[in-house]
């Protein structure tokens, strides 16, 4: 042990950590959403006035203001209207960079959802892609997004733009 | 888990901010790890504490830093019955506006008090600093102000 200190020199950052900590309890319908994916399903929700389908639905239409009661099995393929390549890193990133976060329309739906893209170089992904999503081992399962591990291209010839222009 | 039971999850915003002190916080920070106080001599001739990088009148560089306390007196306090998980104390505290002597201005803090009845306004206050091996250069580096300390 020795007698003499060492000089940390003088303080020129300051850690600021903020933190939010928080209980978080779905609804009736996102509830029904996160069952499926415990299941290895996508459920949606239609709406009885225009007839889109929500996913996840929120349990109303926004557009319309009714209830949607009618739940609706969707595919496990989509199509990607629009993406991006993540190449900047940042703290917290779970991700090896670069990666590809992708808007995926799922069959049957009426509302994209954000998802990650793999198995694909990142220079080739493209709106249009037919997409399908992977899912974790059955046993690890549950009612959450963590059940899907990523979107993969589906090899099926992409979708026509007209399919999902409405949708960008 | 069956398809009844209430769904919920316990979630975590988080992010991890770190910024740069500048030459005059940074050197207040600095005095703190030390176990002293600077201020920072405005153009009026004012000790601002904790200091200002800018002069608040003029906007020019402020003037020379000064030690400050660490003793001071208590301005005005508020009294917390029931301190929060981030509270820098765990048992009923006050915060308090504390001039530290030298100074012009009144600095923030916890103040450690058996109870409100040992406060007014105007008593005299000292800083109980943590011990030097658990300083930083933060203001957490100082515990709490307690009452007492004598006269400057």
């Amino acid at each position: 042990m020795s007698d003499e200190t060492t000089d940390p020199g003088p303080v020129t950052t300051l850690a600021t950590p903020i933190r939010l900590d928080f209980e978080f309890t779905p609804g009736v319908a996102q509830s029904k959403f996160l069952r499926g994916l415990e299941r290895g399903e996508f459920l949606g929700q239609r709406c009885a006035t225009c007839g889109k389908v929500y996913v996840p639905s929120r349990g109303s239409c926004p557009t319309d203001g009714v209830p949607t009661t009618e739940d609706v099995l969707l595919g496990n393929s989509g199509t990607v209207t629009t993406y991006c390549v993540v190449n900047v890193p940042f703290a917290g990133q779970s991700i090896e960079i670069p990666y590809i976060c992708a808007q995926i329309l799922l069959d049957g739906a009426n509302l994209s959802f954000m998802g990650l893209i793999q198995e694909i170089p990142t220079d080739q992904i493209r709106m249009g892609m037919r997409v399908e999503a992977v899912w974790v081992d059955e046993a690890e399962l549950t009612p959450s997004l963590a059940s899907v591990r990523y979107f993969r291209p589906n090899g099926e010839p992409d979708a026509d733009y007209e399919t999902y222009k409405e949708y960008l | 888990m069956a398809d009844s039971e209430v769904l919920h999850a316990e979630h975590r915003l988080e992010y991890p901010y770190s910024r740069s002190t500048g030459p005059v916080i940074g050197a207040f920070l600095t005095a703190l790890r030390d176990g002293r106080f600077l201020g920072a001599t405005g153009s009026d001739g004012r000790v601002i504490v904790p200091p200002t990088e800018y002069d608040p009148i003029t906007s020019d560089d402020v003037g020379e830093l000064v030690e400050v306390g660490p003793g001071g007196v208590l301005e005005s306090w508020a009294w917390v019955s029931h301190p929060l998980r981030k509270h820098p104390l765990q048992t009923p505290f006050a915060w308090g506006l504390i001039r530290l002597d030298g100074a012009d201005t009144a600095l923030l803090h916890a103040v450690d008090a058996p109870g409100p009845e040992a406060l007014a306004s105007g008593v005299r206050v000292t800083a109980r600093f943590r011990p030097a091996d658990e300083r930083i250069g933060s203001m957490a580096d100082v515990e709490a102000f307690v009452v007492g300390g004598g006269a400057a």
